[in-house]
């Protein structure tokens, strides 16, 4: 069915090489990719594959060396810094490994802070805050530190955090890779419930073959090429 | 909207115990700068509250004290009988000439002598200073060997109590009182009898001519007229400007040394900030590499890191002014540079010193917090999420 509509990413001939002194060492070698709106795709290989080079060229925050990377009416490859940072504000919610949530900031606080990046009122983005809390089933927790709560929490709050603008895409980098099972598990049904339920389009990088299998698609990349399984 | 400035605040509050330290670097900093500025300050105000914008101080022409200057007898009584003068309730002109000598006296602690300013006083002369006040004792009888010292005086040299008695002049001298004069510079003065001291001092000569004008707009032109007739050769100055001019050479030095204090220590307190801010940054990589990733540009990292770094200033600043707040409860007593006599006056701290301190303390903040804020705000998002 998803293949019906437009394709939310689209990929075409991406290139990426990482030089150290002389010599260079190509990541990605022409890679062309297209997912579908509301898809829920895994994206494997080996250590060192390119996955989280691919990952960042996609939500950009990295830059390519060649080809073109369209999300949704967008061509990211062409916009400038600050152009990048804007689009990033509205349309990629990020989830990390870490969680990456900022120490001295609340739950709360560490929710808003992508919504401080738009326009709305600080009445507004509360409403946004408590809906997602909710979402993620931590709306009672708001008032804590990233310290005062367990890495699984941690990573609801940072998932919290990654949809609270209503972005189109997220993209998230071994999200239960510092998690035990029973987090882990809870992470990946929250994500899938993400997918379900709010339509989102999911591009997860894992090691893990459990977290996989929740994905829709799973793609493996290695020696910068990417595969179907 | 940027970062909260709370962002910033709770970084500071989180690791306290470095900010504290560094801050304390820059406090000392700040309150050398506010000392010497209360020094300054207080010098200044001790010296202008002595004169009284209505009053005219005559010297001779060219000299920069009453100690040095000489006003014949014969140009006294030309003056004396100019109509500017104001008359006061007695029917008498409010106008005095005095003596002004220096002595040297020993101090009660350390026996270290020190130079005191001795004035002969006339009949007008108590009228003409508002600001002193007799506090003990009695004034001296004319015609006696009698003075009073002022408060600051009678405290800290020896014989100069009430009911002591003092040799110079190759006479003794009875204290019979001691007056209070504020925060002025007569507080180190003695008074006594001018014919007496004339006598005593061989001179021939007054010192100085100190009258009230009648009006005090009539100051400019009758500076131009007296300064300008042949048979005269005085310099008239209003009193608070003759005061001004000579805590000038002091209120510089304190200026030149406060500013060279400031400088040196300054640079230390920048770099204390400098290496603290960048330890900061270096320990939030990942989290600059993060608000990046969420799409906060370039300038919100910079001025998140600036206000850092601002309001790291502003602790030591607040700080530095508390520790130079204590410091109005001393008293200094120094050579004053243009009569080389004792002057005490009091650290003062003002609106103008704190605000001025403050404002110097964030611009230390802000030096020392521009190149790790650029740091911050120029990595590659990429390698910042890495650097785990
Ligand atoms: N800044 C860089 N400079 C040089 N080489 C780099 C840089 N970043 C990544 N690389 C190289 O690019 C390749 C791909 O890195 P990437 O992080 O995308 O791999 P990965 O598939 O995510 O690996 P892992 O599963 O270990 O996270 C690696 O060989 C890595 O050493
Ligand atoms: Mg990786």
């Amino acid at each position: 069915m998803a293949e019906v509509s437009e394709p939310i990413v689209r990929i075409r001939n991406l290139s990426k090489a990482y030089r150290r002194g002389t010599q260079v060492i190509p990541v990605l070698t022409g890679i062309n990719f297209d997912i579908a709106r509301g898809e829920f795709v895994a994206l494997m290989g080996p250590s060192g594959s390119g996955k989280s080079t691919l990952l960042n060229l996609i939500a950009g925050i990295d830059s390519a060396d060649q080809g073109s990377i369209q999300i949704g009416d967008v061509e990211i490859t062409r916009l400038g810094e600050s152009e990048l940072a804007r689009w990033r504000a509205g349309s990629v919610g990020f989830i990390f490994q870490f969680y990456n949530l900022i120490p001295v900031l609340t739950a709360y606080e560490n929710v808003e802070l992508p919504l401080l990046l738009t326009h709305l009122s600080r009445r507004e983005r509360h409403e946004h805050v408590e809906a997602v809390l909710n979402v993620v089933g931590l709306a009672d927790r708001m008032d804590h530190y990233p310290s005062q709560l367990s890495g699984g929490q941690q990573q609801r709050v940072a998932i919290a955090r990654a949809i609270v603008t209503d972005p189109e895409i997220l993209v998230a980098d071994e999200p239960t890779g510092d998690l035990d099972r029973v987090s882990a598990e809870e992470i990946l049904l929250l994500m899938d419930r993400l997918v379900h339920e709010f339509g989102k389009t999911v591009i997860m990088v894992t090691h893990d073959p459990r977290a996989a299998e929740k994905a829709h698609l799973i793609r493996h990349l290695e020696k910068g090429e990417l595969s179907v399984t | 909207m940027g970062i909260p400035y709370s962002y910033s605040f709770r970084n500071l509050w989180t690791r306290r115990l470095t900010t504290v330290l560094t801050a304390s670097g820059m406090a000392l900093v700040v309150f050398v700068f506010a000392a010497t500025l209360m020094l300054t300050e207080g010098l200044q105000k001790t010296l202008v509250q002595t004169g009284s914008s209505d009053n005219v101080v005559l010297l001779r022409k060219s000299s920069n004290s009453e100690v040095q200057s000489a006003v014949e007898r014969d140009q006294a009584s030309l003056l004396e009988s100019q109509p500017e003068i104001a008359v006061g309730a007695d029917g008498e002109p409010l106008l005095a000439k005095e003596l002004v000598v220096l002595i040297n006296l020993k101090k009660r602690v350390g026996d270290k002598p020190s130079n005191v300013i001795i004035r002969g006083i006339d009949a007008a002369s108590l009228k003409l200073r508002p600001a002193v006040r007799l506090k003990e004792g009695r004034m001296p009888r004319p015609g006696s060997a009698e003075v009073v010292a002022g408060e600051s005086v009678s405290r800290r040299f020896k014989g100069c109590g009430l009911g002591e008695t003092l040799r110079f002049g190759m006479r003794d001298w009875r204290v019979v009182g001691v007056f209070d004069a504020g925060s002025t510079g007569f507080s180190s003065e003695i008074w006594g009898d001018r014919d007496q001291m004339m006598q005593a001092f061989r001179r021939p000569v007054y010192s100085s001519i100190i009258f009230r004008l009648r009006d005090t707009t009539a100051f400019d032109a009758y500076k131009a007229r007296v300064e300008g007739d042949p048979r005269l050769t005085v310099e008239a100055k209003r009193e608070t400007q003759y005061y001004l001019d000579q805590s000038e050479a002091m209120a510089k030095f304190l200026r030149i040394l406060g500013l060279v204090l400031t400088v040196i220590f300054s640079i230390g307190a920048v770099i204390g900030a400098t290496i603290t801010m960048y330890a900061a940054v270096a320990n939030r990589v990942t989290e600059i590499g993060t608000l990046r990733a969420l799409g906060f540009p370039r300038k919100s990292i910079l001025a998140a890191f600036i206000i850092e770094a601002l309001l790291l200033g502003l602790c030591g600043g607040i700080l530095g002014v508390c520790a130079a707040s204590f410091m109005q409860l001393i008293t200094i007593s120094t050579m004053n540079w243009a009569s080389f006599s004792e002057l005490a006056f009091s650290f003062t701290l003002n609106f103008s010193i704190i605000w001025k301190s403050l404002l110097f303390s964030v611009v230390m903040g802000f030096v020392g917090g521009a190149l790790p804020a650029l740091r911050a705000s120029r990595m590659n998002i990429v390698e910042a999420l890495r650097a785990t």
